[in-house]
């Protein structure tokens, strides 16, 4: 019997113990009636053939170059990430509550949270959220919580935000009266202006969503946003890579005095060592300053001491969660992804401020080089002005499914087509190249594109002729 | 247990300016390309420079000061922390399935898997449709709760205003109902733990959305009168939502579509076995009956002919929408599904009976040592309740100090003080993976401890005594808040 490890006997004695005669027996609470038949589902499989059906199935997915970015990025994963994430110890242990037999995984958090706050410059973070979706959504929902000078309960969304993640805050924040408000982007430059947000000046809002980079992958002009935002008492909530983080501005410091700042940060963690894996389990991370931490929701870990006053670990602010406070509390979020939390910080400390420095260059590197590579090819050219990281925005001369489809067929993920989420952009697609991409996987790409590219066109010929 | 009394410094105060783990790095052969000065970042990131034999032999001491189901027997109620199969580990870390990029072309092998996983636990829990995106239970509940608000919105029935909660309930159900928007009315239950039916029938009326129920309760049994609770809600309009905490006690014995309820969530990380990761992550799957199937949440796996492909919103326009970035914790799912095809057909249902078995002994057995069942009249279910009012009068020993006591002994702490209905109660779940030897080594603890409580109290108040630490000072956490290390303090 899998994972039951019974023999007869101990089954025998233990009926005995409990006083029935058979383990049927011990469900003669459930009304007969209700009783459920026999299930429809297939017989059980030895480890050995799981093995073999499991070996297919990825086979049928295969290994494809990727060039795409848009929330998820591939970077090399360090070989003691996973090795030390997996130990039973950490995979199969549960949520800290008994500090005493959890200071692994607390103090381990805590060295997390310390990393957190050192890439963003903030004073708090928590011990993470579900992903950079949801932290958005959670983000929001504190933003209302925690700016007293608004009643409106509205948030201004740039267009530049991923907008997946402004319809998982839809999902999640607009059941409680909570409005998102679109703001249009610079066409030439890719960014969000200025000039766009002037027509909001003087309105009551609650937060201003800024995204750096944004889903373009451009820079944002984070000090003048920051500046508008405070000047209308508006709090701004960053949304950011953090990869970046090694080299752009950290949120703590945006604002042209460099101290003002963004009010709550937040992000998808998934780059810090955790693999793509067709888009979870990631981890959402969330920053704030001090004065908001008991609006933050989610688990928070703090160092204390012991009776003995030896310092120790463990859970703290509970009472700002759901098992305290059930109707009233900050969110109905017990967990956090624990695990993809140890990968994180076992991977920050493997790269240290160099190495993640070094990620965060050959990144930007690579797809510049990619870019240059690319609108080589006829028919391509470069949608935007701004300044970007590690994804940029092309334009073809065509639709780019039928593109992205023919790249496929040669083994190659192209980017993502932006043409259904921003059909004003034209025929739009958004690429991403990281470190782990070589000179020789750029021109593969190159070729492979320059291939599809004209075959298309002479398909397109041949058709008017 | 020697190995849980050392210590280990921060990673940060392993760290020397100039160290570094080079190998990991990069090879930076060109930059031409600049970040602009004024979006450049003045100074590098305190992160730790350290080598990686030193990452290495910190995390490892960490993990080392934890309790884990792999090293402690861990019968934390309502938290079914049964062995977590390697397989499921090893096979869905195939690299095909790690490399995949979420918006790449749909993935005919992986999504094969999903819909099988659908499938599977539509069987499980007589429900018509799944929706495997929720990313946690109670990111399960809130789809739940926000699908059952959708469904009145979309009949124009907006007088439905509150969710009835039961007092026993899990904190997550109330919190959940408000973040939907709802108002929380909380009911009673009965002395024998099922819920109060005049309170429930008092309570109902047009302003009812629905009822959050767990059955088996968090009381550790099972709800006699379900039928009757769903005639009552379902007459006055209402819809039942199916908290799953507790599936693991009833897998393949009855369904909760067949109990009467029209939504349901399953944590995929208790019943089916996924890690927990030191706290995540989870997968709050959830099922819904036919009305409610046009409102779940987005992206689930659809079959046209032989091909696989995600169903969207132009498949399902009155979906509630997203909940993740992309399709919710696929790589937790994949797990899931391998499980399930360990287990298979007949291993489904032993889940339940020896899960039942091994908690309805371990209840005997402490009661034959004097510990009083909270519901002795009652079947336990998975799991059960010991109250310690008594010995909390006559020895000044709390549930605190039990549980602190039992780390020593080298097994993890019952859940403590949940269900709050119950005085200083422990809620034990064994699991059905636990031979009946670790059973009897637990209660031989405990029949230590009960001596210990007689002759020695110290032994407990004080406890525990073989761990990293002792006691903390929990006030002292929330009061001087020290959230992160600070360079300058000096650690």
């Amino acid at each position: 019997m899998a994972f039951i490890p019974h023999t007869p006997e101990d089954i025998a004695h233990m009926l005995n113990v409990i006083g029935v005669s058979s383990i049927d027996d011990l469900f003669d609470e459930i009304p007969a009636d209700l009783r459920a038949g026999v299930l429809d589902v297939p017989a059980p499989l030895s480890e050995m053939l799981v093995g073999r059906l499991m070996a297919d199935r990825a086979a049928l997915d295969g290994r494809p170059l990727n060039f795409i970015g848009a929330g998820a990025y591939e970077h090399h994963i360090p070989a003691p990430v996973w090795a030390i994430a997996t130990r039973g110890e950490f995979y199969s242990a549960y949520t800290p509550y008994q500090a005493e037999a959890s200071q692994g995984t607390l103090q381990l958090i805590y060295e997390y949270q310390s990393m957190m706050c050192a890439l963003t410059g903030m004073e708090v973070s928590n011990a993470s959220l579900y992903d950079g979706a949801s932290a958005l959504a959670e983000a929001c929902l504190m933003a209302v919580r925690s700016n007293r000078h608004s009643k409106s309960r509205r948030i201004l969304v740039p267009r530049t935000v991923n907008p997946t993640y402004t319809r998982v805050a839809q999902t999640i924040a607009g059941n409680q009266d909570i409005s998102f408000v679109p703001v249009d982007f610079d066409r030439s430059a890719g960014r969000l202006g200025v000039e766009a947000l002037e027509a909001h000046a003087g309105q009551d809002f609650t937060a201003l969503v800024v995204q750096q980079p944004n889903f373009f992958g451009s820079m944002e002009e984070v000090d003048a946003l920051t500046d508008w935002a405070h000047r209308n008492n508006i709090l701004v909530i960053a949304v950011v890579n953090p990869t970046s983080l090694a080299l752009l501005k950290p949120p703590a410091a945006w604002g042209a005095d460099g101290v003002s700042g963004a009010d709550i940060v937040c992000g998808e963690g998934q780059a810090l060592g955790v693999p793509l894996a067709s888009g979870g389990p990631y981890f959402g991370f969330m920053a704030t300053r001090m004065q908001y931490v008991r609006q933050m929701p989610g688990r928070i870990v703090g160092r204390t001491v012991d009776v003995e006053g030896r310092p120790g670990f463990s859970l703290t602010l509970q009472a700002r969660e759901q098992h305290i406070r059930r109707s009233k509390a900050t969110s109905n979020i017990c967990t956090n992804q624990g695990l993809m939390v140890t990968a994180a910080t076992i991977y920050m400390s493997l790269l240290g401020p160099r190495g993640l420095a070094a990620v965060a260059q050959a990144s930007m590197q690579r797809t510049a080089d990619l870019v240059a590579a690319l609108t080589q090819v006829a028919g391509v050219k470069k949608a935007f002005t701004a300044p970007h990281f590690h994804e940029a925005v092309l334009l073809l001369d065509r639709p780019p499914a039928e593109i992205l489809a023919a790249l496929s067929q040669r083994g190659i993920l192209g980017g993502l087509d932006l043409s259904e989420r921003y059909p004003e952009l034209g025929h739009a697609l958004v690429v991403c190249a990281t470190e782990t991409k070589l000179d020789a996987d750029i021109e593969a790409y190159r070729a492979a594109l320059a291939d599809a590219m004209g075959d298309a066109r002479d398909h397109a010929k041949r058709n008017r002729s | 247990m020697t190995e849980l009394k050392m210590r280990e410094p921060l990673i940060f105060e392993l760290s020397k300016a100039g160290r570094g783990a080079p190998t990991q790095f990069p090879p930076l052969e060109r930059s031409a390309v600049q970040v602009p000065a004024h979006l450049r970042r003045s100074a590098p990131p305190t992160l730790p420079e350290v080598s990686e034999l030193q990452v290495v032999r910190h995390y490892t001491r960490l993990s080392q000061m934890n309790f884990s189901i792999d090293t402690h027997f861990y019968p934390l109620g309502s938290c079914t922390m049964k062995y977590n199969p390697k397989a499921c580990n090893t096979y869905a870390m195939l690299p095909e399935f790690l490399g995949r990029h979420p918006l790449g072309p749909e993935p005919q092998g992986f999504l094969a898997c999903m819909y099988e996983l659908q499938e599977m636990l539509q069987e499980i829990t007589g429900m018509t449709a799944v929706s495997l995106t929720p990313m946690a239970g109670a990111q399960g509940e809130f789809a739940g709760v926000a699908m059952i608000r959708a469904y009145h919105r979309a009949r124009h029935d907006a007088a439905r205003t509150e969710i009835i909660v039961p007092q026993a309930a899990h904190g997550t159900n109330p919190a959940t109902a408000t973040m939907c928007g709802f108002i929380v009315k909380e009911i009673p239950c009965d002395a024998n733990g099922d819920v109060d039916i005049e309170a429930l029938q008092a309570a109902v009326s047009p302003a009812t959305a629905g009822i959050m129920l767990t059955n088996p309760s968090t009381l550790g049994v099972f709800e006699r009168k379900i039928v009757q609770i769903a005639r009552i809600v379902h007459e006055a309009g209402g819809l039942l939502y199916y908290d799953g905490a507790n599936l693991n006690a009833i897998l393949g014995k009855v369904r909760p579509g067949d109990m009467g309820f029209d939504v349901i969530h399953m944590n995929l990380h208790k019943t089916f076995s996924t890690p927990h990761g030191g706290g995540g992550p989870g997968s709050g799957a959830v099922g819904v009956s036919a009305r409610l199937k046009p409102f779940l949440p987005l992206p689930i796996v659809g079959k046209d002919g032989a091909r696989y492909r995600w169903l969207t919103e132009r498949d399902l326009p009155q979906s509630i929408g997203r909940l993740s970035g992309f399709m919710g914790n696929a790589g937790v799912n994949l797990r899931a599904y391998i499980y399930m095809r360990l287990l298979g057909r007949e291993g489904m249902v032993r889940v339940a009976e020896f899960a039942a078995l091994n908690a309805n002994y371990l209840m005997k057995r402490l009661q034959g040592l004097g510990f009083e069942a909270a519901y002795p009249q009652r079947r336990a279910s998975h799991e059960f309740i010991i109250t310690l009012k008594q010995e909390n009068k006559a020895y000044h020993v709390s549930a605190m100090d039990v549980a602190k006591r039992l780390l020593d002994y080298g097994f993890h702490a019952p859940t403590t003080y949940f269900p709050l209905l119950v005085p200083e109660c422990l809620l034990i779940e064994p699991t059905e993976t636990e031979a009946k030897e670790d059973l009897d080594r637990f209660c031989d603890a405990m029949a230590s401890i009960r001596e210990e409580m007689r002759h020695d109290p110290e032994k407990l108040t004080s406890a525990p005594h073989t761990m990293p630490v002792r006691r903390l000072d929990d006030v002292r956490a929330a009061k001087q808040l020290d959230l992160i290390w600070n360079a300058t303090a000096g650690g």
